[in-house]
């Protein structure tokens, strides 16, 4: 079972890139109020309301997007469709035809996601979730590139770039040296970092001194970063020696990820790497200075300025750290589950990410486990396609249903009457006034 | 149609926008609101138009009681709105911009034919020149003002509240708005007219409203003279008392020469400007907005690194330095805009006390934030400046305006300053929190530093000044003692040095100033002869560089 490195086309992840846009900064409404006084009163930004939305409306996205899931199941299920036709006649074996076909499609997910409840060894059990953590580990990385951004008010579109870049210059570190492994191993991560930072902060810096939009930015270099590694895949620098294909060397065992519960699983330390990623952020955005730096730029760039801050330097940095994040998930998949370099590196990790951040409400924790989510979607996917028929492209779908959910905030509210942030005082009145009708 | 108001009131909160407004609007007449920016103007305005519902108050149409739940409602009333802002879609024609909202179809498509024929009927009766098929973003301000007026027309208005409507035109333009305006009035409309010019004011009203913090301060007549419009507009008595004794001079002092200041587009935003300001004085800043105030306290605080000249804390040069380094360097700044450039609305009411302290070395150290640190201090202040909070960890945008003002402030008094400036420090902020902040303001002085503050209110640079600087087009005019009568700080406010000022007011009427009881009431032209044609005043022509 290899990790889905089915390279989703460029100009797909680009037309998400641009619907994202529009949902994101671009069209923050400035009302016009014409009351100096009423500014403060301003309702949030379509931005913060899909940033702020609570872990309610995450978790009440997803469920409403395995409602909509399964009901697609149970559509296209061929047992459900010949007993709907005899729909009017015996009801019931539609319906519960529906239920099968949806349900077993699930647990199948289930065991090839979580835990293998039907599987004869113990290792074979929990092969499953080990599975899930490997796959979500590049997802963690990536993810977190985009929720730093976005908590300082930028669209990062350009993880997949990002990862690119990070993956070249650690494969190029990779297949250049032979050291020992703890030296080997660093260098990597250092190669990584260095690629990833690069290209996330060439955005930043951009953005900071000529005030381009880090979005087409972003999508711009995604592009060339595509072009590039498929260029230089076929330079003698980084193509495999006697090989015609855009394939780089393997890698050496003394140039990989030692795994981390032994041979039986492909989880390797890679994920460790991810899970300091996560500690790291989380005490850079909620404890740092430089944290307070970025959120301050990212929630209000003007009382930002007007306290010294500078927003220019701001979204550099970030940028810088962003890419360096996504840089990581490239020398985690390079040198943890890939030991190869090829086209298709990046995956769909890019665009996923934007996903991953999203549910995550881009907080360090909250990417974490909607990656750890994706990871399961992945795994449990193909297991479905396997035991049920199911196709995989059906989680696809799932997970797209989600930023659909996600992006319209009143519509999962009103289906699982959750609170509006916004106007706190109206809802409960109103829950309280449902309350006593009933 | 009559529309009349009685004692409507609107408040956000603990802000009073409207205190007990009653206004009578009769048929055939333009009826002018006037007042400072903030005065509660536009607020009132959007009450009538049903964009907001009044907290208290009952609105009239000929006699009966209306309740708007929106626009539309006002619109089928009869009432009609010309918006500062023009809502017009800019890539469409005359007519799709007027058919909008309203449109007339045939079969499912759009009948523009209809609306083309309403078009020119008004545009022929009124004079307007307006061609239905041309596209709104060609057309010049002054057009794309009549296509609102027509908007508001053909949806049969009686009523026509114009917000502002001079602000964007130039003098021709104006002169050709008004002349619309009187053949609307003959036409039978009501017309609602707001502006703070006061020579389009006395051309055009029938009657004057004033209003000022939310009320109306008195009514007059547009044959008053341009002086007792503005004395009523600024206010004539002085409501906000502080107390403070005489200062006392420290050695500090805050000195700037020769700061000059032009924007990109090359329009000079500051001349040559030279004053200082002693440790334990207030420095205010008058002047109508607009004539460089703006612009002066940001390059203090160094966000216009073009600036050029020398502005020194004793011998400390602060031009040059970034806006980091300025409050470094010991300067408090209070911005003008406390929602966008004080706070950040969405951090907490504890970050936001630390906006620009937080790396100091009480509230991180090796770049962790200290948490503890940062709750004790936040509990301190809160206690301190009297903020009504739920909880420190909520965010400020929550707050009132006084209480969001009060975190700015608290944040900016809790460091050790050489420096403090203050803009509009009290601007939207009810009255308990004003008299809060201007205490401080005091305390602060008493300590011996240099204090600047700027407003527009003419009765807070009364209350908190020693002396008195007034700006215009960027220069300044002079620096004055605090018993200036307000008509001289008004000439000078339109262009004119102390001395000009001084021998141009006649000594009874500087008399007058000051001893003039509260005056709420109405001002009559009886006693405006005299004045009346000598003053000049900053609101008189349309003065915006």
């Amino acid at each position: 079972m290899s990790t889905a490195n089915s390279s989703v086309p460029l100009d797909s992840a680009a037309s998400v890139a641009q619907s994202a846009t529009t949902l994101g900064t671009e069209s923050q409404p400035t009302p016009s109020t014409p009351n100096p006084q009423m500014q403060e009163h301003e309702k949030p930004s379509l931005f913060t309301r899909i940033a702020g939305g609570g872990i309610g409306l995450s978790i009440g996205a997803m469920v409403a997007a395995l409602v909509v899931g399964g009901l697609l199941i149970a559509i296209t299920d061929p047992a459900t469709q010949k007993a709907a036709g005899y729909f009017f006649a015996r009801p019931m074996d539609t319906l519960s035809a529906a239920w099968k076909a949806a349900s077993e499609a699930y647990l199948a997910m289930f065991r090839g996601s979580i835990f293998n409840y039907e599987a004869k060894s113990f290792t074979k059990a929990i092969y499953p979730f080990m599975e899930t953590l490997t796959v979500a580990t590049p997802l963690i990385l990536a993810g977190l590139a985009v929720a730093i951004a976005f908590r300082t008010g930028l669209f990062n579109i350009g993880a997949q770039g990002q990862i690119i870049l990070g993956a070249i210059v650690s494969t190029y570190v990779a297949i250049t040296w032979q050291l020992p492994l703890f030296i080997m191993l660093p260098l990597i991560v250092l190669g990584g970092i260095l690629g990833g930072g690069l290209w996330g902060g060439l955005v930043g810096l951009l953005k900071a001194k000529t005030g381009a939009h880090e979005v087409i930015l972003s999508i711009m270099l995604n592009y060339i970063a595509v072009n590039l590694l498929l260029y230089l895949l076929k330079t003698p620098l980084l193509q495999r020696p006697g090989n015609t294909n855009p394939i780089s060397p393997s890698f050496e065992d003394y140039a990989i990820f030692p795994k981390l519960f032994g041979h039986s699983f492909r989880l390797n330390w890679s994920f460790v790497i991810a899970v300091l990623a996560v500690i790291f952020v989380s005490w850079l955005m909620n404890r740092s200075t430089i944290g307070f730096r970025l959120r301050a730029v990212g929630a209000n760039p003007h009382a930002a300025r007007t306290a010294g801050i500078s927003v220019a330097s701001g979204y550099i940095l970030v940028m810088v750290i962003a890419g360096a994040l996504a840089g990581l998930a490239g020398s985690a998949q390079v040198a943890g589950t890939e030991r190869v370099l090829t086209t298709g590196v990046a995956a769909s990790f890019g665009f996923d990410a934007i996903t991953v951040a999203l549910l995550g409400r881009s907080t360090p924790w909250g990417t974490f486990f909607a990656a750890l989510l994706y990871g399961a979607f992945r795994a449990g996917g193909v297991s479905m396609q396997v035991e049920t028929g199911t196709p995989i492209d059906l989680v696809l779908v799932v997970q797209a249903l989600i930023v659909l959910f996600i992006a319209a905030p009143p519509l999962v509210r009103s289906i699982f009457r959750l609170p509006d942030p916004s106007k706190p005082k109206k809802k409960k009145a109103s829950s309280k006034a449902v309350a006593e009708a009933k | 149609m009559k529309l009349e108001l009685r004692q409507v009131t609107k408040r956000f909160g603990d802000f009073t926008a409207n205190d007990r407004i009653d206004l009578v609007v009769e048929p055939g007449t333009v009826h002018t609101l006037l007042g400072e920016n903030g005065a509660g103007k536009s607020t009132l305005m959007n009450v009538i138009y049903g964009l907001y519902e009044p907290t208290e108050g009952q609105i009239f149409i000929n006699d009966q009681p209306v309740n708007f739940k929106g626009p539309s409602d006002a619109m089928v009333a009869g009432i009609g709105m010309v918006h500062q802002h023009f809502m017009l879609v800019p890539v469409f024609t005359v007519a799709e911009n007027i058919a909008l909202g309203a449109e007339e179809t045939s079969g499912g498509r759009l009948n523009l034919e209809a609306t083309r024929k309403k078009i020119r009927e008004i545009s022929d009766r009124y004079g307007f020149a307006v061609d239905p098929d041309a596209i709104v973003e060609d057309l010049p301000v002054g057009v794309q003002q009549r296509v609102e007026i027509i908007k508001a027309l053909v949806r049969d208005a009686e009523v026509l509240i114009l917000d502002e409507p001079t602000a964007v035109l130039t003098p021709a333009e104006t002169d050709q708005l008004l002349g619309i305006m009187r053949q609307l009035r003959q036409d039978g409309k009501s017309l609602v007219f707001i502006s703070h010019k006061l020579r389009e004011v006395r051309e055009i009203s029938d009657e004057i409203t004033v209003i000022r913090r939310g009320k109306v301060v008195g009514n007059a007549d547009p044959s008053a003279s341009t002086n007792e419009l503005a004395a009523l507009m600024v206010g004539k008595n002085v409501q906000l008392v502080v107390d403070k004794d005489q200062p006392h001079l420290t050695d500090q002092a805050f000195s700037v020469s020769n700061l000059n200041l032009v924007s990109d587009q090359g329009v000079p935003l500051l001349k040559d400007v030279n004053f200082t300001v002693r440790g334990g004085e207030i420095l205010a800043i008058a002047g109508v907005q607009g004539n460089g105030q703006t612009e002066l306290t940001e390059t203090i605080i160094g966000m216009h690194p073009k600036a050029t000249g020398s502005m020194k804390i004793n011998s400390t040069e602060l031009l040059g330095l970034n806006t980091r380094q300025v409050l470094r360097a010991g300067v408090g700044f209070v911005p003008e805009d406390r929602s966008t450039d004080g706070l950040v609305g969405s951090f907490s009411i504890a970050e936001n006390l630390i906006l620009d302290l937080f790396d100091r070395k009480e509230f991180s150290s090796a770049g962790t934030l200290n948490r503890s640190a940062i709750a004790q201090n936040a509990d301190h202040a809160v206690q301190e400046y009297d903020i009504r909070v739920g909880n420190k960890y909520d965010a400020a945008s929550t707050l009132s305006g006084g209480n969001q003002q009060k975190i700015v402030v608290a944040r900016e008094l809790t460091r050790d300053l050489q420096l403090f400036v203050a803009s509009q420090p009290t601007r939207g902020v009810d009255v308990g929190s004003i008299e809060f902040i201007h205490k401080r303001i005091v305390a602060e002085r008493d300590k011996g530093i240099p204090v600047i503050i700027v407003s527009t209110e003419l009765d807070e640079v009364y209350a908190l000044a020693d002396r008195i600087a007034v700006f215009f087009h960027g220069e300044l005019m002079g620096i004055v003692p605090n018993d200036t009568p307000r008509n001289v700080l008004g000439q000078m406010m339109a262009g004119a040095t102390y001395e000009e000022a001084r021998e141009s007011v006649p000594a009874t009427d500087a008399d007058l100033e000051t001893t003039t009881p509260e005056t709420t009431g109405s001002v009559r032209a009886d006693k405006a002869e005299h004045t009346a044609d000598q003053s000049v005043l900053p609101w008189a022509e349309g003065d915006t560089p």
